[in-house]
């Protein structure tokens, strides 16, 4: 009952106060919010699934250049454009899932070739003058055109994007509970045993890879029109994989808001580390090491592991 | 019309043949014991009745129908389920979830699958610890949870891999008594087992494995005084 | 393309190679050890490469010369990180131990991004610009030292695993981790050994090319992933496969520049990675644990 009136709480307060933070709060808070969203998106394949993706930004990018390139090129709103991303980057990624799954690829090997597959892309946009080369794309004129994905002010972006998080919150939740999120869980614990059980344990992982790199994609399309410029480096680099299990790891891999709380753990401390010492790119990175190393040892089920030990 | 045709199968592995032109039938209804000295390729045949292998020469076939080149979970669909020699359960996830796992072989929906679930544990004598994490549970019930599970996916035919291994004797009578109970439910039963009283009092037909063949088959008695039998034990006593 | 340039292209490829099977050595050792991807190798060269700049910038050490002390040195630095961080944490999941040596790469890189910032710094020895032509190919002497070197590191590595006490005590933990146990070996200390062994054998990778790579925060992190693909080309915990590993994947990466623009190259090299993954996952010359 504590637990329905604090989340409560806490969803009132996300919505509501806001639009009375001065600008940085507010542009803070909507980091937290696509990091967490990115979490919540990669924990379906690695925290409920157990296959931990280090390559999620390939779906990041494919949806941060569909979106834009479509809107460069073509005018397609990149409201559609999003939702072709997506499609993009889940074809993709069922491709390269079912490669890796089908070949047996788990643990350390699956997260190295998924490394691989994202480098590839960044490595074939940075050589491709069409797409804008290691120079990025710009998505210019920034006057407010909600049709188009582009907002005047920062709040607008703010409500998507908690839009977002509070879809993919509810969309793990719907899962966990399902036949899905059960068979998950079992082929995270035990493939084999998953298997002689009856779940179908390549098909559960790659309906758990569709829904991961659609949603990821998704989250691309938003930084682009969010940022206004996007580059190979940025979306298909490994920061963007890093950061999305970051958030699930230090948050609670396999639980509904481990995520999004991980992000609000997160990210005070990178503001935070980068306001004590100015002037010194890195330091958040640092932290963030630092951090993982101290939850892995200590709290190896992030902070929602550690609050369930106390319900 | 028999449950399951083993016919003439041969697996080998690189230069090692673990099993040759072994043949063997199940009729429904049957409880069959599958005992042979340790290398014997027990095991191996029950990998490659539950597909985790694929025979190298041979068939076999599941009512009717050949499961060679099936996938294990499509196996355990058409009603064919095996418990591991090591247990394995779902270490980080309570006893009924565990077993609604499986349950959720037949099952389409979640309600439905803990109903089943929730039965199968009663039945088995883990109803009390259900929401008990699989990590905490000791040895004899990770036994039961894994014959729980392996139940919950409604099979018409169970293999138990030496489901008796590391119990006493107190709960070796336990498990055999749950065995009777299981088969008396109407599922067909192909046991391995090292424990030579359980098997003896449980099988109504014994198969012999020693290096990967067939060396004797029949009544447990009969089995029990056949000189090759017990040469392949003693010989392999050295 | 040219017969000159496929010569070049041949040339370079295997000079590099050797640098790569070198640091590929260390990681392979690592992993037929402690059974982690150590992704924190790539961050332990970095640091190795800082140490040489630093040693020459300072104190006019030759970065040849200073590999009597960064060898000794990062030894003892990866037996430390192995014993403080790696170590407590042995019977964690592996997912989460990877997770760790992650950790530990984010931490270490960005430590240097602080100190010392992201721009690139060179060592410059004297004989730096050195080199001589082979036919019509072009071999810069640092780069032709760095790979005997690193030919004769991996070599001496290989008899010290083949001949002496401690080789053998790290082999047989590497192969039956309980039976050596039960022969009394001490699995904690081989561990911490093995672990700052192949630490010592990236620091010198890392000594070796300076004089004609960048010294920068992220140089690391693609001797990283190279090392990756040849482990898994070379098979994981095969020790010579990852010497010769070094060779093919300097080679396929050299050929592919001459064949491709711009870091194209590299998609020749990844691909081979997922292709060698997706195949033949015990690596190439096999022997190497599988998936």
């Amino acid at each position: 009952m504590a637990a329905e009136a604090l989340g409560g709480l806490a969803l009132g307060a996300l919505l509501v106060v806001p639009p009375f933070l001065p600008p940085y709060f507010l542009e803070v808070l909507i980091s937290v919010m696509l990091f967490g969203y990115l979490g919540a998106a990669w924990n379906i394949l690695g925290g409920y699934a157990g296959q931990f993706s280090f390559g999620h930004a390939a779906y990041f990018g494919i949806g941060a250049y569909t979106s834009t390139l479509l809107f460069l090129r073509f005018g397609v709103t990149p409201w559609l454009g999003m939702l072709a991303g997506g499609v993009l980057a889940a074809a993709f990624g069922l491709g390269a899932g079912y490669l890796s799954f089908r070949y047996g690829l788990r643990g350390p090997y699956f997260s190295l070739v998924t490394l691989a597959f994202a480098e590839m892309l960044r490595v074939i946009t940075v050589n491709t003058k069409a797409v804008g080369s290691s120079l990025g794309l710009v998505i210019p004129n920034r006057e407010a055109a909600p049709a188009n994905f582009v907002f005047a002010g920062k709040l607008a972006y703010y409500y998507v994007i908690l839009a977002m998080v509070l879809a993919a919150v509810w969309i793990t939740w719907r899962v966990a509970r399902s036949k899905l999120g059960y068979a998950l869980l079992a082929i995270r614990e035990n493939e084999d045993a998953a298997e002689a059980s009856g779940v179908d344990v390549l098909g559960m992982k790659l309906r758990a890879m569709a829904i991961s790199s659609l949603l990821t994609a998704f989250g691309g399309t938003f930084y682009a029109q969010y940022f206004a410029y996007i580059d190979p480096t940025i979306t298909f680099g490994p920061s963007v994989s890093i950061q999305g299990l970051l958030q699930a790891i230090v948050g609670g891999a396999g639980t509904v808001l481990g995520p999004l709380v991980g992000a609000f753990v997160l990210t005070p401390v990178s503001e935070l580390s980068r306001a004590a010492i100015r002037g010194r790119a890195g330091v958040d990175v640092m932290l963030y090491g630092l951090v993982l190393i101290l939850v892995i040892s200590f709290l190896p089920k992030g902070v929602m592991g550690w609050v369930s030990r106390w319900r | 019309m028999t449950l399951l045709d083993v016919d003439c199968v041969t697996k080998h592995f690189g230069g090692l043949t673990a099993v040759s032109r072994f043949s063997l039938s199940v009729a429904p209804g049957e409880m069959v014991g599958l005992i042979g000295p340790n290398g014997a390729g027990k095991t191996t045949v029950f990998h490659l009745l539950s597909g985790f292998h694929t025979p190298t020469e041979g068939d076999i076939r599941f009512k009717g129908v050949s499961v060679v080149g099936v996938k294990p979970h499509a196996i355990c669909r058409r009603g064919l389920a095996r418990t591991f020699q090591i247990v394995q359960p779902f270490m980080n996830l309570s006893v009924l979830d565990n077993v609604m796992i499986g349950a959720f072989n037949r099952a389409a929906e979640v309600a439905a699958a803990r109903r089943r679930a929730v039965d199968v544990l009663d039945f088995v004598g883990l109803g009390a610890r259900r929401d008990v994490p699989a990590r905490e549970l000791t040895l004899p019930d990770r036994k039961r949870l894994e014959m729980a599970r392996a139940l919950a996916t409604q099979p018409e035919m169970l293999l138990l891999d030496e489901v008796m291994s590391g119990l006493n004797p107190t709960e070796i009578d336990e498990i055999i008594r749950l065995i009777r109970q299981i088969h008396a439910q109407g599922v067909s039963l192909l046991i391995i087992e090292h424990v030579m009283r359980a098997i003896m009092a449980l099988s109504q037909r014994i198969v012999v494995l020693h290096h990967g063949e067939q060396i004797a088959e029949g009544r447990p008695q009969v089995v029990a005084r056949d000189p090759k039998v017990i040469e392949a034990y003693l010989g392999d006593e050295t | 393309m040219t017969a000159d340039l496929l010569l070049q292209g041949i040339v370079s490829g295997l000079l590099l190679g050797g640098v790569y099977g070198l640091v590929a050595c260390g990681l392979s050792l690592i992993f037929g050890v402690l059974r982690i991807i150590n992704f924190a190798h790539g961050a332990v060269m970095m640091l190795a490469m800082y140490t040489t700049y630093w040693l020459f910038a300072l104190c006019g050490i030759d970065p040849y010369l200073s590999i009597l002390i960064t060898a000794p040195l990062f030894f003892l630095v990866g037996m430390l990180i192995q014993r403080t961080v790696i170590e407590p944490n042995r019977f964690a999941a592996e997912h989460n131990q990877l997770l760790l040596t992650l950790g530990l790469a984010l931490f270490l890189e960005n430590l240097a991004l602080v100190l010392w910032q992201g721009y690139f710094r060179t060592v410059r020895p004297t004989y730096a610009g050195a080199s001589f032509m082979v036919g019509e190919a072009l071999v810069e002497v640092p780069r032709l030292a760095a790979c005997g070197a690193a030919i004769v590191l991996a070599v001496v590595l290989f008899a010290f695993l083949r001949t002496t006490d401690m080789g053998k005590a790290i082999r047989a933990v590497s192969e039956e981790p309980e039976g050596a146990m039960l022969m009394g070996i001490d699995i904690g200390r081989i561990r911490a050994v093995a672990f700052g062994i192949g630490s010592a054998c990236v620091a010198v990778a890392g000594a070796l090319v300076t004089p004609f790579f960048y010294v920068a925060p992220d140089v690391g992190e693609s001797f990283n992933l190279m090392a990756f693909v040849v482990v898994v080309l070379g098979g994981m915990g095969n020790f010579v496969g990852a010497l010769f590993g070094g060779f093919i994947v300097g080679l396929a990466e050299s050929l592919g520049a001459t064949l491709l623009p711009g870091s194209l190259k590299q998609l020749i090299v990844f691909a081979l990675f997922v292709l060698v993954l997706l195949l033949r996952p015990a690596g190439l010359f096999g022997g190497g644990r599988g998936r």
